[in-house]
């Protein structure tokens, strides 16, 4: 790195670090959503960069539908043991109860339920009034449109028609009551920055990013993993050389067909890619406008 | 080359509606490769829906459904993409004359601008609108591209002619780096590819253009300023500053000041997650830990001590107003500036500006989208660089009390001083000054204009600072005869009547003599606004507090004279024994003894009272009054 010269990646970092210190000087209860993913991960190397060399100042917390995949589950208990974070789990208990599932109620639905309805309930439960996100503007169209501050009613809603301007770097950070707000230090990462991040910083990600031969099920051009829960024929089972470009619930999280068993090959693929980074997810392709509606009733 | 390694280019777009700006974005992200199969065929999918003969590009843009349903760009959106030498962001801005408050949100952070202009129609007024915009927030490059020249016969007199027109336009405004590009973005003209159908162009295309832009000089390496947003303290062995370099370089072993304690210290280290530094710089987020244990909290500012923002509480400011509701001038906003948070009062509306002809209008409040100049009481003191020099420093926003909406986007100038302004402000009834609960503040009875023609000679503040014993006090007595003599009205405030009365609850910690300072300095403006010539003997050691009374008179009114002596000269003539006492330890915080002082950098004047006689001292400031037309010859 050269003095005048500050490479792309560390500029993007300081304005990240730069935005969890505002909020940790100005909020009264932060906290950082963490869904054991790649921004995850980065995002974690980044409060702990803000903060060093004191521990970063707010818990994270993990809302699990309980559809994760293994590897996560056990990422995220020796990532947290390691770095010394504490960790909240919170679930929605009731609908997990019913076998909410989204074959069952739908995908919008079981979202709406298992991850929104659970968001916000732990939200209120612990009385966070910020909450750290580790999405990208780039990942997806609606949220193109969104502040680095996005702020939420009493019901966790977004208004993209009436956000706050935000302007240089200065924060509004004052909130009414029962408001809340999403702050989204990693808005300005590609997917690419972000891989580049994480072979710059040695930063451990979930095995399952990798390439490997796995047993999946084609379903609408998507390569669903297999699991008891989603697989309803035996016989449509292949095994195929995948991995996971990005990791959400089991049964609405597909792989991709990828050679990519090394960061530097991640990086190529992604440079290469033909197709955006939530083609696998089948979240985003219920409409046009699904993750907008998702965003306006609390999504993430 | 790495990814990584790559510089960062950050411009905003902006073009009236159909001006093709969408078209343009999507064509740069199609040519460069960034636009996913998927999400080209989401797109293909609504172009075929909406009837259109090819794939509107334009579409990848609109990521709000209300947008795609109107065809229209409501909100700012960011994209990305890369080349092999650069990787960039853009910040998508509607054009629209109601969405000015998104164009300020999107080109607030932008090192270039964009602005489409319809070869076909030629400068709209929006294109102006968006010029002016882009000269008032200091995007230091600026991009015309002249679209739709396929739809023209890629005719170079049209080119030129917009060209002309805007530069005639240009000139108005404060914008150094202007460049003119013919385009077509529907058909790729001189987007990525140089165009074969306009040979008369010799230019870059857009893209080399975005790609070669020089912006490490934007930057402002030399002002080093740091506000402290947060204080990590792991363990008792370690009290470190976090913030970010907005703007200057800072080494380990550097002598810096806090503001506003004015405490001098300096950096003990630079520290990140990845090691200490040996150097760093803007636009940097570091941990500074300090050799000395001074108080640092939020909100405060490090500087270098031989290069200090300006600080004041009465400032002036361009403001784009973004709210639906009106600016009062009664209500206590929350102005946001750097890592501080302080309420403040609307005291003044300059003018307003009217974008479309940029002449200067008058008004009684902004409304939504209204850009002017207006003039702000804070209730504590700020420390600010003019924006044109900083624009981390130099810019705030305003917080709705009530709402907490952010409701305007500033950027200062100065600070309020000029005596024209200061004139309005009595007849205006204007309050510039930190005042207690329910008090009104009336405008003068009589105006200083009036008491000076009656004087005879002007009004204005000589202040004495210097160490104790060094002679500002018998200067100053004999000076006031001589005006006596010349018949001038004056005011001697002498540090040690003002403690013996006004100020007799205050003792000599720093806190204290700020505020002795502070009173004394709203003394001497009231006697200054009764037409006085004030003389001030004060030892007032701390820049900061000097710094505070000279912000509130104007520029040319407020003479600091810089009484200097030899602290062992002083000791020697130590006129009422303070020296003695002070050394025997009975006088605690004694300025040259036990409390620092801190010399001006720049005073008016400077007296050696080492060499020359008391009798000379006066004369040079008489000659001085006179010279500057404050008493007559």
């Amino acid at each position: 790195m050269t003095f005048l010269n500050i490479s792309y990646l560390r500029q993007l970092e300081s304005e990240s670090i730069h935005i969890m210190r505002e909020v940790a000087a100005e909020f009264k209860n932060p906290v950082m959503l963490y869904s054991v993913g790649k921004d995850s991960s980065v995002m974690v190397r980044l409060a702990q960069k803000a903060f060093y060399p004191g521990k970063f100042p707010f818990p994270l917390m993990h809302i699990d539908t309980g559809y994760k995949f293994p590897e996560m589950y056990k990422f995220r208990e020796d990532f947290c043991q390691k770095i010394g974070a504490r960790l909240i789990v919170e679930k929605n208990e009731e609908w997990i109860a019913k076998g909410c599932h989204p074959l069952k109620e739908g995908v919008d639905k079981c979202c709406s339920h298992l991850k929104t309805g659970a968001l916000l309930d732990a939200l209120r439960k612990h009385g966070f009034d910020a909450a750290f996100g580790g999405a990208r503007r780039e990942e997806e169209k609606s949220r193109a449109k969104e502040r680095v501050f996005s702020l939420r009613d009493s019901f966790g809603q977004w208004d993209p028609k009436n956000q706050r301007p935000e302007l240089w770097d200065i924060y509004n950070t004052r909130i009414n009551e029962g408001e809340t707000v999403r702050i989204f230090p990693l808005s300005n990462w590609t997917e690419q920055d972000i891989w580049e991040y994480i072979k710059l910083e040695k930063i451990p990600v979930v095995p399952i990013y990798f390439a490997l031969q796995r047993e999946v099920i084609i379903r609408n051009g998507i390569l669903i993993p297999v699991s008891s829960d989603s697989v309803d024929d035996h016989k449509k089972v292949k095994r195929i050389l995948c991995r996971f470009r990005s990791l959400g619930c089991i049964p609405c999280t597909g792989a991709i067909a990828s050679e990519a068993t090394t960061i530097d090959e991640i990086i190529n693929e992604v440079r290469a890619a033909k197709k955006s980074e939530r083609e696998n997810r089948v979240i985003d392709l219920t409409s046009d406008s699904s993750m907008e509606q998702k965003k306006k009733e609390g999504y993430f | 080359m790495h990814s990584g390694e790559k510089s960062l280019l950050r411009f905003t777009t902006t073009g009236s509606v159909d001006d093709g700006k969408s078209t343009l974005i999507g064509r740069l992200l199609y040519e460069t490769k960034s636009i996913y199969d998927d999400q080209y065929a989401a797109i293909e999918k609504t172009s075929k829906k909406k009837g259109l003969p090819e794939v509107d590009l334009a579409y990848l843009l609109d990521g709000l459904a209300a947008e795609r349903e109107q065809g229209i760009t409501i909100d700012v959106a960011h994209r990305y993409f890369e080349t092999p030498r650069r990787k960039f962001i853009i910040t998508d801005t509607p054009g629209h004359v109601q969405y000015t408050r998104n164009m300020v949100t999107g080109a607030s952070k932008a090192d270039c601008a964009i602005i489409l202009i319809d070869a076909r129609n030629g400068m709209l007024t929006q294109s102006k609108r968006h010029g002016f915009i882009i000269s008032l927030l200091q995007i230091p490059h600026l991009i015309v591209a002249i679209n739709k020249m396929d739809l023209v016969d890629y005719a170079g007199d049209v080119f030129n002619r917009i060209v002309e027109e805007y530069e005639n336009y240009s000139q108005k405004l404060d914008i150094h780096d202007i460049v003119y590009i013919p385009v077509s973005a529907l058909k790729g003209d001189n987007v990525v590819a140089r165009s074969k159908k306009m040979p008369w162009y010799n230019g870059s295309t857009l893209l080399h253009y975005l790609e070669n832009i020089h912006v490490a000089a934007d930057r402002n390496l030399v002002d080093f300023r740091f506000p402290v947003q947060y204080v990590i303290r792991p363990h008792s062995d370690f009290r470190g500053f976090a913030g970010k370099i907005v703007s200057g370089t800072i080494t380990p072993g550097e002598e810096v000041v806090i503001l506003p304690s004015g405490k001098t210290t300096s950096i003990k280290s630079v520290t990140t997650y990845d090691g200490d530094l040996q150097e760093a710089s803007s636009p940097q987020s570091v941990v500074l830990s300090l050799t000395d244990e001074v108080d640092v909290s939020r909100g405060d500012m490090i500087v270098r001590k031989k290069n200090l923002p300006r600080i004041a509480n009465s400032l002036e400011a361009i403001v784009c107003w973004m709210d639906e509701k009106a600016m009062t001038m009664t209500t206590p906003y929350i102005m946001k500036h750097t890592t501080k948070s302080v309420k403040v009062r609307i005291t003044k509306i300059v003018y307003r500006i009217d974008v479309d002809t940029l002449h200067r209008k008058s008004a009684d409040a902004f409304l939504l989208n209204d850009i002017g100049r207006i003039e702000i009481s804070t209730s504590t003191p700020i420390f600010f660089d003019p924006y044109k020099i900083n624009r981390a420093t130099g810019s705030f926003i305003l917080i709705d009390p009530l709402t907490n909406n952010t409701v305007a986007a500033g950027m200062i100038r100065d600070a309020v001083r000029h005596i024209e302004d200061y004139a309005d402000m009595q007849t205006e009834g204007g309050d510039l000054r930190r005042k207690s609960p329910h008090t009104i503040w009336r405008g003068l009875n009589i105006e200083l204009a009036d008491r000076e023609k009656q004087n005879g000679h002007k009004a204005v503040v000589l202040w004495f600072t210097g160490l104790s014993g060094a002679g500002k006090s018998t200067i100053a007595m004999d000076l006031e005869k001589r005006l006596f003599d010349r018949n001038c009205k004056t005011v001697l405030l002498d540090g040690d009547i003002i403690r013996h009365g006004l100020c007799s609850d205050l003792g000599f910690s720093p806190a204290d003599r700020e505020e002795n300072i502070r009173r004394a300095g709203e003394v001497a403006k009231i006697f200054f606004e009764h037409g006085n010539i004030v003389l001030c003997t004060f030892i007032s050691p701390f820049k900061q507090d000097r710094a505070f009374v000279r912000s509130l008179f104007p520029e040319d009114r407020f003479i600091e004279i810089y009484v200097h002596c030899n602290i062992d000269e002083c000791h020697k003539r130590d006129p009422n024994g303070l020296y003695e006492k002070a050394q025997s330890g009975l006088i605690k915080d004694f300025t040259g003894i036990s409390s620092p002082y801190e010399a001006p950098e720049t005073p008016e004047l400077v007296l050696d009272t080492e060499n020359l006689s008391l009798r000379k001292c006066v004369d040079v400031l008489e000659e001085f009054l006179v010279n500057n037309s404050l008493i007559p010859q």
